[in-house]
């Protein structure tokens, strides 16, 4: 069963513009996506095309002039705010992208801790071992060096920030890890031993919904691949499709994204994503850099469906 | 006519040294790679060698003279982050111009467009901030570019675009590059030899 | 997995401008299920259900209000000062009359008009408000800026602020005011060196940011000298914040001027000020002349909340960022 299911979502964001007009910019069109138990699913796609807001969205944590439409369900149950509540940090947690997302003025140990409804907070006389627990999990999980847990978020270098944002989410119990962009910036070895736990934890049943631009990365642990671009999902794939030219990748960004990695290629596709709702295209929004686009593809936006076991936004895709 | 640290060593305040006797040289023409995992002092030495900070020990020489102070310096740095490294109150244009960037072919090569020169940075994506700073570092002064994992935030279509064009003008200017990273394929892609900063 | 679905196309006549994202999709009988809408989500105020919410452009509204306090302060100080000195002549035939269509506001034991003279009060309570928030600012810029510059400076400013913090207003205001001997430059001077800390701080917090920041570093290294840079990038980022803060002060010099003449230490009995006004109204309150203090009261608390509403706005308006924004 899907532990969390996306369906035909779209989240547009409100703005004014100039000193008495408004506009309305639309993120995230009709976006589907899940994730099963035990499954790691990568979201791949270039900044500005939507992947964080989708984490927000899925979290609750979209800021005030944010609509939604579309559904979204965990666990079969749809997903409202109440629900949400209650399960954010117990069995939903979220790894953030930006290290500002730990408290400047609280030592890392303490942020480290898993909050659960059943445990409440940390009481006085349990700090010290909760801090040992979490000085342990910092050390051997993630390769922190000793005394990190009594460090406070401006001393530790990018890297290390991160590892303990990871820590965060992972020290509890949850069911549902969505990660965003967690890991820039990290030696290849602990990026290793990160995937490693990530992978360990999807055995145990965990979902782990997984945003990333960087396709390399995603693919050492990820089950399946979900293409972004421009705010919506071109592509689903199988990990083993990526592999020689990308010949059995079925979506043409994704075959450019493939091709322009540095082990690969090296070969750039030009032009650049549309900026959300900035540009209204007709049809495919991938068409204008599109080499095989067609005067069908500026029609109509394409559908998804599904090929070759995954799934594709492309009229020609086969 | 290298840029050259010699002997350079670092630290913040009275705490343990990030590193130590370190030197490294970059000949125009040359593209150098510096790999290392995070907190090693890569960025550090980036800094040092771009003259943003003083060197504890040891010394920063171009053409073996120190690093002007005043003027336009002609080794550039860009920063990862590029949200950070404009004026968010700025428009575009206007942080070209600091940079006196005219040259039109240059923008077009990075894949900037026209209409997001009237655009402010809070209104552009990672990828197209970048592709300024990029511009701003490429002024008729600059001699040697150090990248600081410059291209680590983006999405791997923008980081080929934007490097290769890196790379052309470097080649046809005859700069030197320094390029910091912890992705080992790139270095190995784009760079002559590459140095491995210890860890300490 | 998803099932394919019969999506109708997007209307032709859509710009990027007005996308409307509600728009009714009803063909193929195509359910939308919407999401159990929470206010939060939307933002609205008492909204509930589906529909797009009343809109509110912060900045239309920042105007609209701003444009509105700027008219009413202008047209309360120049009807003040405009007024010829006769017309709050004594008249003591019309002594203690309650308010009526040829006194609005009254008339108080001498047969003065209490409506003209709270106009003139309150002109005379505007300026000294100006010029006391206007000698603040500059305090607050020249030490804000000093402090910014060196750590040692930086040391001692900060220990003058926490000084003149920690001491209260009114005491701190009450023994000014005495000490300059009272009248308008004591008040003036009173206020003036009582609201500084807190906007020096502001600026001084801004400056030692802004100099970290990595466009300043870049700005340097591309040759620009530092009063360039402090002009062009600093200065920008400091004004408004400034200013705001400055007017920000006008509603409490106001109020303390009050205070103090109605304590008898600002300004004198013979030129009309809110204090004074109010200070004389008090002894008649028993006998039954409420609108002595009533009428005078309001006016004041009019004017003061005038002067919020507009640094209100101002900040609206000359914000980045987050007032773009719309609940």
């Amino acid at each position: 069963m899907a532990l969390l299911e996306v369906e035909e979502v779209s989240v547009s964001f409100r703005r004014a513009r100039g000193w008495f007009g408004h506009e309305e910019t639309q993120v995230i069109q009709d976006l589907n996506l899940s994730v099963s138990e035990g499954e790691i699913v990568a979201v791949v796609g270039a900044s500005g095309s939507g992947k964080s807001v989708l984490a927000q969205a899925i979290m609750g944590i979209l800021p005030a002039n944010a609509t939604i439409e579309g559904r979204i369900s965990y666990a079969g149950e749809p997903l409202t705010m109440d629900r949400k509540l209650h399960l954010r940090g117990d069995k939903m947690v979220y790894i953030p992208q930006s290290v500002s997302y730990l408290d400047p003025l609280l030592k890392v140990g303490r942020q480290v801790q898993p909050v659960s409804q059943k445990t409440g907070r940390k009481h006085g006389s349990t700090l010290r071992s909760t801090m040992q627990k979490a000085e342990q999990e910092l050390t051997g999980r993630y390769g922190l060096p000793q005394g990190t847990s009594g460090k406070y978020p401006f001393e530790l270098s990018g890297g290390m920030a991160r590892r303990v944002l990871m820590a965060t989410a992972t020290s509890g119990a949850p069911k549902l890890i969505i990660a965003d962009e967690p890991t820039p910036g990290i030696h290849p070895e602990v990026l290793a031993e990160t995937m490693k736990h990530f992978r360990q934890l999807a055995n145990k049943g965990v979902g782990i919904l997984w945003i990333t631009h960087d396709i390399t990365t995603a693919l050492t642990a990820a089950d399946r691949i979900t293409v972004f671009y421009a705010g919506s999902n071109v592509e689903t794939a199988q990990v083993c499709d990526f592999t020689g030219k990308g010949e059995r990748l079925r979506h043409p960004y994704t075959k450019a994204l493939w091709n322009a990695l540095p082990q690969n290629e090296f070969q750039p596709l030009s032009g650049a994503q549309p900026a959300a709702g900035r540009q209204q295209i007709e049809g495919c929004s991938f068409a204008p850099r599109c080499i095989g686009a067609t005067m069908a593809c500026t029609n109509e936006r394409p559908e998804l469906r599904k090929v070759r076991g995954g799934e594709v936004r492309c009229v020609h895709a086969t | 006519m290298p840029l050259e640290a010699r002997k350079t060593g670092y630290r913040y305040g009275k705490d343990a040294w990030v590193f130590q006797d370190i030197s490294i040289k970059v000949q125009q023409g040359e593209v150098v790679g510096l790999w290392g995992p995070s907190g090693c002092g890569k960025t550090s030495l980036g800094r040092i060698l771009a003259g943003y900070v003083e060197p504890l020990a040891g010394q920063v020489l171009l053409d073996g003279k120190p690093l002007p102070k005043v003027g336009v310096c002609p080794v550039q740095l860009v920063f990862q982050h590029p949200e950070k490294a404009v004026n968010p109150r700025w428009r575009m244009r206007r942080v070209l111009k600091e940079a006196m960037i005219e040259d039109q072919e240059l923008l077009d090569d990075l894949g900037i467009q026209m209409n997001w020169l009237d655009r402010r940075p809070g209104e552009l994506s990672g990828g197209e901030l970048q592709r300024f700073c990029v511009a701003r570092a490429l002024g008729t002064a600059t001699r040697y570019v150090i990248a600081d994992e410059m291209t680590t935030m983006l999405d791997a279509i923008t980081q080929a675009q934007i490097w290769h064009t890196v790379m052309n003008i470097a080649r046809q200017r005859n700069l030197g590059l320094l390029i910091i990273s912890h992705d080992r394929e790139l270095l190995d892609r784009l760079c002559d030899r590459i140095v491995q900063m210890p860890t300490s | 997995m998803k099932q394919t679905l019969e999506r109708p196309s997007r209307p032709a006549a859509q710009t990027a401008q007005h996308l409307k994202v509600n728009s009714p999709k009803s063909e193929a009988g195509n359910k939308r299920n919407w999401r159990p809408v929470h206010p939060r989500i939307h933002g609205g105020k008492g909204y509930s259900g589906g529909g797009i919410p009343r809109f509110r452009n912060p900045r239309k509204w920042a105007i609209i209000w701003g444009g509105l306090g700027v008219i009413w302060i202008a047209t309360v100080w120049l009807t003040g000062r405009l007024l010829p000195a006769e017309s709050t002549l004594t008249s003591l035939m019309d002594r203690n009359l309650a308010p009526a269509w040829a006194h609005p506001f009254g008339t108080d034991w001498l047969g003065r008009d209490m409506f003209l003279r709270t106009l003139k009060g309150l002109a005379t309570s505007i300026q000294v408000g100006l010029l006391a928030a206007c000698g603040g600012g500059l305090i607050a810029l020249l030490l804000g800026l000093a402090a910014a510059s060196g750590k040692a400076v930086d040391r001692v400013i900060s220990w003058i602020i926490d000084l003149f913090l920690s001491v209260p207003h009114l005491v701190s205001l009450v023994m000014l005011a005495f000490v300059f001997g009272g009248g308008l430059p004591g008040v003036t001077l009173a206020i003036a060196l009582t609201h500084w800390p807190n906007l020096a701080r502001i600026v001084r917090a801004e400056m030692i940011q802004l100099r970290s920041a990595e466009y300043i570093h870049i700005s340097r290294r591309l040759g620009h000298s530092r009063i360039r840079i402090a002009v062009q990038h600093m200065l920008p980022h400091l004004i408004p914040q400034l200013f705001v803060g400055v007017l920000l002060i006008f509603p409490h010099a106001i109020l303390h001027e009050a205070a103090i003449t109605f304590l008898g230490l600002g300004l004198s009995p013979q030129q009309p000020a809110i204090g004074i006004i109010l200070s004389e109204s008090m002894r008649y309150l028993s006998a039954g002349m409420w609108w002595l203090a009533f009428f005078p009261g309001l006016a004041l608390l009019l004017v003061v909340r005038a002067f919020d509403v507009l640094g209100g706005s101002l900040k609206t308006l000359t914000g980045t960022g987050s007032s773009r924004e719309v609940v």
